[in-house]
């Protein structure tokens, strides 16, 4: 192979991913007037992104005059059980209000107060209505407002084009290796820095509500170049997915139902999160129905219903009644909006809801209950970064989203994803552009990208060898038993051996027929990074013995004291192979304990 | 579960033929299910776009028995049980293999429309925009861009006359933008100069396919084709105009 025959394309900053961060990453470089390139493994506009349904939380007490950053920053440690990094948290909860009067400036058109401004509703583990929002498709809004400005900003899109890996030069980030989806011919970028926005990886597991998309592209490339990934053993199974029928199982339902009024009932008709609230939210829930509705009808003095608690309870709660038997038929919950609102009123706040419903499962949601169950749904661990740069421990790499580690903690609250996008995206998209000051694209090393060209080829040049989509669904067996909602040591010691089964699998598979918009050839590549992400999950779960937010052990049940003094690290070794460690984390900054550990009565007191 | 046969459109730009597949159909399976199942059994490299398999981002647009569908919300049990499902790329674009298309001309037909250009906000930072004056706005905002409207429009798909009108999706894009409380920008000139309002003769085929039941013609298309006229062929405002001053005075 001559690599001088192999397309080149050149940027200063070249993003990998195109949802809410990657654009508005490539945005703020664009707007800093770098030659920015932006890479999609879809069509523009498409990213999983546009599934989020409930919306943008951001402190900006349209609602609810009580609200503060400083309570949405003590919300969010508390959601995240103390382990997110509390300079992120306090980045993202102080920058969340003008990141979304920002979206409104590009032409995002959110539902309204009755005075005119952006209305906020409630959701789980916020104390005040909290988030911006498009009736259930706010996600749709934030991605089509971004798409359609940042055509105007001079970004270079570069659609349906998977990235394989980096290139490094001297230990530094150059550029990296991708293939076009509809050619199956490959392109080397150069650039000065590279931004991952690549989001989770749930593809790994079989109940998901992740797209073909989220298969760890960033957590493998970035693994692979020697950055460091962090707290991958917290995973949230968001609690109401849809469990019937088998084809849909795992699609998302969004948590604005409960936050508009729905309740989870068990097969018996018991409202059964009154059984499940935690003594650390003890005080702030509704211990009564009475009191739950009275909430639901605006009374400020009531506590906020059970069903609001954080997803990783909820989560938890589900399973335990189903395990009881209680579930509903097809081995669910019900979730019930039909008895506590108004068709109408369904219609309007839940669209999508109803749409989805009504097409694909044969119900009508203002009629009858939904059956839900868990689902996994998003990545609270990632690429270890810097708090305010967004840079990786490998030089010239940032990340951001949802493949970016430690915002979240243990457990992220509904909400706090798009608007970490839109935070986070614009920081990584600063800190890349000050990162390259004075720098000069630097050379590529022929055999690194020959190398990373020939692993791609080889799947479809070897005469025979495993089918790759039954693969896939082999490791999500393995992923959904050994490394599921519920852990144990000795399952994910069996699931680290049967990851170590799919690796040899993987190096083995075969696509037939050419690269040209090829299927079997995209998902045979994207297996490794799937097994290293959940190499990762595995791996990190097995270190904390402890039970928090997204992360429960049977075998060590309950938050321990020293959980909160590590994070599990993961990195790859001299041999080749995955370490992971327990890393000590800094005291607390004194300022931010204080507000995290604060009664809630004297936050509100500083308002305005 | 029960078997069905399917026939699926592969091929590319050079040509190509009907392959028939059987395969098991389960409870509440849609056709892009079938697909995957033909894909991961069958024809490991038969190329289809999906993402979100929930009606969200209209990436798995195609005919099915001649429809054009979202295949990720059309359920087996619509069709007879001894129907056979014959599935094709949309037409209008050019294939680039078995199911998917080149949909890059819609991409160019955005970048050509002035963006959105706000008012000022107000003292304390916020634009006031009241509900009842957004939700027609919000109706045209639900488009999920799975170009099936594109697909149908006799003036793309018929007479090709992708030159001269930038379909029922951009009219809409145009509509949400010209009907946006905030905006500021005068797009009337170009949107009956380049994008083409004239060219649309209101046959409605694009609302009927809309998944999102967006009422294109109705709320989109229409109304501004009534804008164009009352800037243009008005007597008495033209008149106005010349006298007084060249900006429509509304």
């Amino acid at each position: 192979m001559n690599i001088s025959e192999i397309q080149t394309i050149e940027h200063d900053v070249l993003v990998v991913g195109a949802g809410g961060a990657g654009i508005r990453a490539a945005i703020e470089c664009a707007q800093q007037g770098l030659n920015t390139g932006m890479l999609s493994k879809s069509l523009l506009g498409k990213a999983h992104t546009v599934m989020a349904e409930g919306g943008m939380a951001a402190a900006l007490g349209n609602v609810d005059k009580r609200d503060n950053w400083k309570i949405h920053f003590r919300d969010t440690m508390r959601g995240g059980k103390f382990l997110s990094q509390w300079r992120m948290a306090e980045l993202h909860a102080q920058q969340a209000p003008d990141r979304v009067r920002e979206l409104e400036e590009w032409g995002a058109v959110f539902d309204r107060t009755p005075e005119g401004l952006i209305s906020q509703r409630n959701f789980g583990g916020h104390r005040y209505p909290r988030l911006a929002h498009v009736g259930d498709r706010t996600g749709l809004e934030m991605i089509r407002t971004l798409q359609d400005f940042c055509v105007h900003q001079g970004i270079h899109c570069h659609m349906e084009c998977t990235a394989l890996d980096l290139l490094l030069n001297d230990g530094e980030v150059c550029g990296l290796v991708a293939y076009w989806r509809e050619t199956g011919r490959f392109v080397i970028f150069r650039a000065k820095a590279v931004v991952f926005a690549t989001g989770g990886g749930g593809k790994a597991w079989k109940i998901t509500s992740n797209s073909w998309e989220y298969s760890g592209d960033g957590f493998g490339m970035a693994y692979r170049a020697g950055a460091e990934l962090i707290d991958m053993e917290f995973t949230q199974f968001h609690p109401t997915g849809m469990v019937w029928p088998p084809s849909v199982r795992g699609v998302l339902v969004t948590e604005g139902v409960r936050g508009d009024g729905g309740v989870l009932l068990n097969n018996k008709g018991e409202r059964f999160m009154f059984k499940y609230i935690p003594e650390r939210f003890a005080s702030e829930t509704a211990d009564s129905e009475e009191e739950a509705n009275r909430w639901l009808d605006g009374d400020k003095d009531a506590r906020r219903p059970p069903e609001l608690l954080t997803r990783d309870v909820v989560a938890k709660a589900i399973k335990k009644e189903v395990e009881e038997g209680r579930g509903s038929p097809h081995g669910g919950a019900f979730l019930d909006i039909a008895s506590r609102r108004p068709a109408e009123f369904i219609k309007k706040k839940l669209p999508s809801m109803y749409h989805q419903f009504k097409e694909l499962a044969e119900v009508d949601i203002t009629k009858e209950p939904m059956e839900v169950g868990p689902t996994l749904h998003y990545f609270m661990g990632g690429i270890r970064v810097d708090h305010d740069t967004q840079a990786s421990t490998v030089p010239g790499l940032f990340a951001c989203g949802e493949c970016a580690g430690g915002m979240h903690g243990a457990n992220r609250l509904g909400g706090n994803s798009l608007s970490d996008l839109l935070v986070f995206g614009k920081l990584a998209g600063a800190g890349a552009a000050n990162y390259i000051k004075g720098k000069s694209l630097k050379a590529v090393d022929e055999k690194q990208a020959t190398a990373i060209i020939r692993s791609a080829t080889d799947i479809l040049n070897r005469e025979e060898g495993p089918n790759p989509f039954l693969v896939h669904e082999d490791l999500q067996a393995v992923m959904q038993t050994n490394v599921g909602i519920v852990r144990t040591g000795e399952e994910l010691q069996k699931g680290i051996t049967e990851l170590q089964r799919l690796k040899d699998d993987a190096a083995k598979v075969k696509a037939h027929a050419t690269s040209q918009y090829n299927p079997g050839w995209n998902e045979a590549i994207d297996l490794s990074n799937l097994i290293v992400t959940a190499e990762a999950v595995a791996r990190s779960a097995l270190l904390r013995e402890e039970s928090r937010g997204g992360h429960t052990r049977v075998d060590f049940e309950g938050e321990r004291e020293e959980g909160l003094t590590y994070n599990v690290v993961v990195k790859r070794n001299a041999k080749g192979d995955m370490d992971a460690r327990r890393e000590k984390r800094p005291e607390p900054p004194k300022a931010l304990a204080d507000i995290a550990y604060a009664n809630l009565e004297d936050l509100e007191a500083q308002n305005g | 579960m029960a078997k069905r046969m399917f026939r699926v459109w592969r091929g590319d730009a050079d040509g190509g033929r009907f392959e028939e597949y059987t395969i098991d159909v389960d409870q509440g399976m849609v056709v892009l299910d079938c697909i995957h199942r033909i894909q991961a059994l069958h024809a490991t490299d038969l190329a289809c776009r999906w993402n979100c398999k929930a009606g969200k981002c209209g990436s798995c647009s195609m005919e099915i028995n001649g429809k054009p569908r979202l295949s990720c919300m059309t359920r087996m049990n619509t069709f007879a049980e001894d129907e056979v499902i014959t599935v094709q790329p949309i037409k209008t674009f050019p294939l680039i293999k078995d199911l998917v298309t080149d949909v890059s001309w819609n991409y160019e037909q955005n970048k050509r429309i002035a963006p959105f250009k706000p008012g000022k906000k107000n003292k304390d930072g916020n634009h006031v925009m009241y509900q009842r004056d957004v939700e027609r706005v919000q109706e045209f905002r639900k488009c999920i861009e799975c170009y099936l409207c594109q697909n149908v429009c006799h003036v793309l798909r018929d007479h090709d006359k992708k030159d001269k009108f930038v379909g029922p999706r951009f009219m809409i894009r145009l509509a949400s933008l010209e009907m946006h409380p905030l905006d500021t920008e005068d797009r009337i000139p170009k949107i009956k100069e380049e994008y083409g309002t004239g060219m649309c003769n209101i046959t409605k085929c694009c609302t009927q396919v809309c998944p999102e039941h967006i009422q294109i013609t109705d709320n989109g298309i229409i109304p501004l084709k009534e804008r164009v006229v009352s800037r243009y062929y008005d007597p008495i405002l033209a008149l106005w105009r010349k006298i007084f001053s060249k900006k429509d005075p509304s």
